[in-house]
């Protein structure tokens, strides 16, 4: 009898796409898989979700993914997204992309994004480079660390993107490593199920550029070093969370707050002028769901 | 109260500008994403305005590039969208334009265009981005601008460039200038169904049989939106019919021929201009916005002096209409071409009537428009040295 192999997460991957383009060792496959199986737990029917990615390596996840995906510009998924969001409101987007297109590129869009608290799940693979393009300098990258655009060291300030977003108005924000399998996971689930702007950090390894130029060792090597240097304070002000890669990388879910999202918002305030608007919505809501 | 009617029928006195957001309207445009910016900002300004009156939504992003964005998004949500800019907001725009060409995506994009480069004069009138909007983008395609000359016009337009963006699948461009965007005249907004609306080419193949990218015989492929269960993928990578990226030459020449082709192919029933009396001229003016109306003066004035002018209005831009013009230069006897900048347009006249006629530019930096006497004298220099 013949054998046919399968993956419990196959029918929301582009099986005809794989093997995929990451280098063995890298973290992206393990978010990916944190992320569709919190899309499964979360019971939300997978017709409703759409990835946006960016340009990069977690660029790439839209076009493994079995969802409606988009593939945009560099730096762009984000108001990508929010037209999407806003066109259909129906529809759970997820931007799932890195920390160079999200923050260096993107990071106006990222910051504005969080401020407006428009219903978006942002989840950032940070790698501390630029893969892609070879292993260059990112706005991520911990000071005097080697890439091939700073062979004498960076000597800027890297973003703390968990306490960008908090800072810029997100509701959600947590941190994980790709080793925190387990808990990636689940504050994926949580803040697929939150309404408003949430973000979902995942550290990444970057075997063959970031780690092997600053000799941090093997993938295997930096999941040791996750696994003795990651200390989990829930609820930690995100301003003190470390990330350095040298000392201790601080984990867990910072935010997690109330807001009124950007469409409550607006929806509540418009109908105080425009009373009728309401009626307008639900037949278009009623076109929509009839499909 | 009474819900707000979507479309204004009945006679208006507008600008331009909110010609334009009504034009988009009319068309079944529910979502507006842009950014301020003069002399645009009006059209952004009415559809704030209007949008959520209507069941739709306007958000001002926090800058172009952003608004392009948003505006793809939204159509690849469902609704059909627009945005307005002008000067750097266009140049801004043109990295997203690019996407939406790669991925299809019907939108339109309105561009009142002032004086530049750079700042330029923020609000006074230029007709400098002609060639941007042929080539601002990298990379090779073909793409469709629709330019306007009245506030009447800039409503019709604005509908007929959704009609074109949803037939065609693409961003379609209405090149404004100031003049036209920011002159008050009467606007007559016809009841629904009298204009054509042409609805989104939605495919009827079920998701497992559905092919995001297989063109139809007029090469444009029928569309879906997120939600529908068609787990489409959509990048601005070279890709195959799937959706699917695919980095080879073989791709290349496959996907961007067709998209370049999907517009030269059908260029008949996109290309659209103007002639008054062109056929025979002693002088044959080409001219498009304000300034085609700006010449009607020194046309006049040259045919009070027995000359025979003709006008030529170009009302696509992109594409030229190129066979039209080539056959008009056989029988002309020179041809004059006003433009608010130092020759765009004229390029492309100059390849048509490929040396059959002289071919004069007047140029005008811009802020303001032509004074008369200069495409007056243009048009005598020509017809004393045809």
């Amino acid at each position: 009898m013949e054998m046919k192999e399968t993956h419990p997460i196959d029918d929301l991957i582009r099986t005809d796409r794989i093997p995929h383009i990451w280098c063995s060792g890298c973290g992206i496959g393990i978010a990916v898989h944190c992320f569709l199986n919190a899309i499964r737990k979360s019971g939300i029917p997978p017709k409703n979700f759409a990835v946006v990615s960016g340009i990069g390596c977690s660029g790439r996840v839209a076009g493994y993914v079995k969802l409606d995906s988009f593939h945009t510009t560099h730096g762009r998924p984000i108001p990508f997204a929010v037209g999407l969001k806003l066109a259909n409101d129906r529809l759970k987007v997820v931007v799932f992309s890195g920390d160079g297109d999200l923050i260096a590129i993107g990071g106006n869009h990222f910051i504005h994004a969080a401020r407006r608290n428009v219903d978006i799940t942002v989840i950032c693979v940070n790698n501390f480079n630029y893969g892609m393009t070879g292993g260059q300098a990112a706005p991520t990258t911990p000071v005097r660390a080697r890439t091939s655009t700073t062979p004498y060291g960076n000597f800027e300030f890297p973003f703390n993107l968990a306490y960008l977003a908090a800072g810029s108005g997100a509701v959600y924000v947590s941190r994980w490593t790709t080793l925190h399998a387990k808990q990636l996971e689940d504050s994926m689930l949580e803040a697929l199920g939150k309404k408003g702007f949430t973000f979902v950090e995942a550290i990444s390894p970057c075997p063959t550029l970031y780690n092997r130029m600053n000799k941090l060792g093997t993938a295997l090597d930096f999941m040791k070093f996750c696994k003795e240097h990651s200390v989990i304070r829930h609820g930690a002000d995100p301003k003190t969370a470390n990330i350095d890669l040298r000392g201790d990388i601080v984990v867990g879910r910072f935010v997690n707050v109330e807001r009124p999202t950007f469409t409550d918002f607006l929806e509540e305030g418009l109908a105080q002028g425009l009373p009728h608007r309401k009626a307008l919505l639900d037949e278009e809501r009623k076109e929509f769901e009839h499909e | 109260m009474k819900a707000e009617k979507s479309i204004l029928s009945g006679k208006h006195f507008f600008q331009g500008d909110t010609a334009c957001a009504e034009g988009g309207i009319y068309a079944g445009c529910r979502f507006f994403g842009g950014y301020p910016i003069t002399p645009a900002t009006e059209v952004a300004e009415r559809m704030a305005e209007r949008l959520p009156a209507i069941g739709g939504i306007y958000i001002q992003m926090e800058d172009e590039i952003a608004s392009m964005c948003a505006v793809l998004g939204a159509a690849w949500g469902g609704r059909k969208s627009m945005t307005s800019t002008s000067g750097p907001g266009f140049s801004l725009m043109m990295e997203n334009f690019g996407l939406g060409i790669m991925t299809e995506t019907p939108c339109v994009l309105v561009n009142v265009q002032r004086a530049g480069p750079s700042t330029g004069l923020p609000t006074a009138v230029g007709q400098g981005d002609m060639m941007q909007a042929r080539w601002g983008s990298h990379g090779v395609y073909e793409v469709i601008a629709l330019c306007p000359s009245s506030p009447q016009e800039a409503f019709n337009l604005t509908v007929r460039a959704f009609n074109l963006s949803e037939k065609y699948r693409l961003p379609v461009l209405v090149m404004m200038d100031e003049v036209v965007g920011h002159m008050t005249e009467k606007v007559v907004i016809p009841e629904p169904g009298e204009l054509e609306v042409v609805p989104r080419r939605e495919s009827r193949v079920a998701p497992d049989a559905y092919l995001p990218f297989k063109p139809d015989a007029d090469l444009v492929p029928p569309m879906v939106r997120a939600g529908q269960g068609y787990h489409i993928h959509v990048t601005g990578l070279t890709h195959d019919e799937r959706g699917y990226p695919v980095i080879t030459k073989e791709a290349q020449e496959k996907l961007v021929r067709r998209l370049c082709d999907k517009i030269r192919v059908n260029r008949k029933d996109i290309l659209s201009w103007e002639e008054r009396e062109a056929e025979n001229a002693d002088v044959l003016v080409v001219a498009y916005g304000i300034t085609a109306r700006i010449a009607m003066l020194p046309i006049q004035m040259a045919r009070k002096k027995g000359l025979k002018v003709g006008l030529f209005r170009l009302i696509t831009a992109w594409p030229f209409p190129e066979e039209r013009l080539r056959k008009l230069a056989g029988t002309v006897g020179g041809v004059v071409v006003p433009e608010i900048n130092y020759g765009q347009m004229v390029f492309e006249v100059e390849r048509c009537v490929a040396g059959k006629a002289p071919v004069r530019l007047v140029s005008h930096m811009g802020g303001s428009t032509h004074r008369p006497e200069d495409i007056l004298n243009a048009i005598m220099d020509v017809a004393k040295n045809k």
